[in-house]
């Protein structure tokens, strides 16, 4: 797994509470990991901080599960 | 009880009349406070007054480059933004049927928009902290209405629209989002009116006389204060009983 995956997936696990292994690549943050949409929010603060990047309000709407997230950072960064 | 000790705060329209006062009670229960308002000399009046734990930032809230940069400049004057009081407001007056596009704009920009746009900046601070608090001063005229002021008005019931459900979205995370409403208070504005107008005006309220900016700015300490964590979405009215909402 890569580096910007590890770091992403302990913002999540931090975050949202949950355990590591639920954390996989199609996992749902709202569906699958228990998030409601401001927690999606504080996420993509966290990931932009993490990061040193900005991820802009229509962009921060596409990423909806893990998947997604590690693809945009890695894209963006 | 209303320590505010190692808190800050940000308050715009603090060259006015009720600004002034809620600096003034929230500096003196012990927060830092950041002075906005477009005129700079009374805010440095009031900043020398204070003395310290107080930074002033001229901000113009028509200009929404100006607004966009606010909460950044006071977060970097002050270390944060833990309680935000959108306290500035301009009127307009206009018989509806007069009104311009202008004058119903410009209102809504500084009253409305510009609360908006400065609730949403302090946002991520006071999330991160998990703690906030922010107070909009409304009117008693965005409840009752007033003739000539449909867009004063419209502003102010905006104003508890826009409280609520932010208050809604942001309680889980200690943050809360309260409105208070005040009636006729005593300011440099209504100095204006002649005896007979404010006789006219006493006459209306059942307490008999008009607001005092202090009896506004206690409402706004206690929504600010660690006690109030509780109260969210709320409006609180200060009118002397005008209008008991």
């Amino acid at each position: 797994m890569s580096d910007v995956a590890d770091r992403v997936k302990k913002i999540v696990v931090e975050h949202l509470g949950v355990e590591e292994d639920k954390v996989t690549e199609n996992a749902s943050f709202i569906d699958d990991l228990g998030a409601d949409s401001l927690d999606t929010v504080e996420l993509v603060m966290a990931f932009e901080e993490e990061f040193g990047i900005e991820i802009p309000d229509d962009a921060a709407e596409t990423i909806q599960t893990f998947g997604d997230a590690v693809k945009f950072i890695t894209e963006a960064s | 009880m209303f320590d505010l000790m190692g808190k800050t705060a940000l308050i715009t329209g603090a060259s006015g009349g009720i600004g002034g006062a809620i600096a003034k009670a929230l500096h003196g229960a012990g927060a830092t406070v950041a002075l906005s308002g477009t005129r700079e000399a009374p805010l440095q009046e009031l900043a020398a007054e204070l003395g310290e734990r107080t930074f002033v930032l001229p901000c113009n809230l028509s200009d929404a480059a100006e607004v966009e940069a606010l909460p950044k400049r006071a977060a970097e004057a002050m270390g944060s933004v833990d309680i935000l009081v959108n306290n500035a407001g301009i009127t307009r007056d206009n018989l509806f049927m007069r009104m311009s596009d202008d004058e119903w704009q410009s209102v809504l920009d500084v009253n409305l928009t510009a609360a908006m746009k400065l609730s949403k900046g302090v946002m991520r601070g006071m999330m991160k902290a998990r703690w906030g608090r922010i107070v909009n001063i409304s009117s008693i005229v965005g409840a009752t209405g007033n003739p000539g002021q449909a867009n004063y008005a419209a502003a102010k019931a905006g104003l508890i629209g826009m409280s609520k459900s932010l208050a809604y979205e942001v309680a889980s995370r200690g943050i809360t989002v309260n409105a208070v409403a005040p009636g006729f208070i005593a300011t440099p504005m209504t100095d204006k009116l002649t005896d007979d107008q404010k006789a006219k005006i006493d006459a209306q309220i059942p307490a008999g006389r008009m607001g005092q900016p202090e009896e506004i700015a206690a409402a706004v300490l206690y929504l600010a204060s660690p006690e109030a964590g509780y109260v969210t979405g709320a409006t609180l009215h200060v009118n002397g009983g005008m209008a008991m909402l």
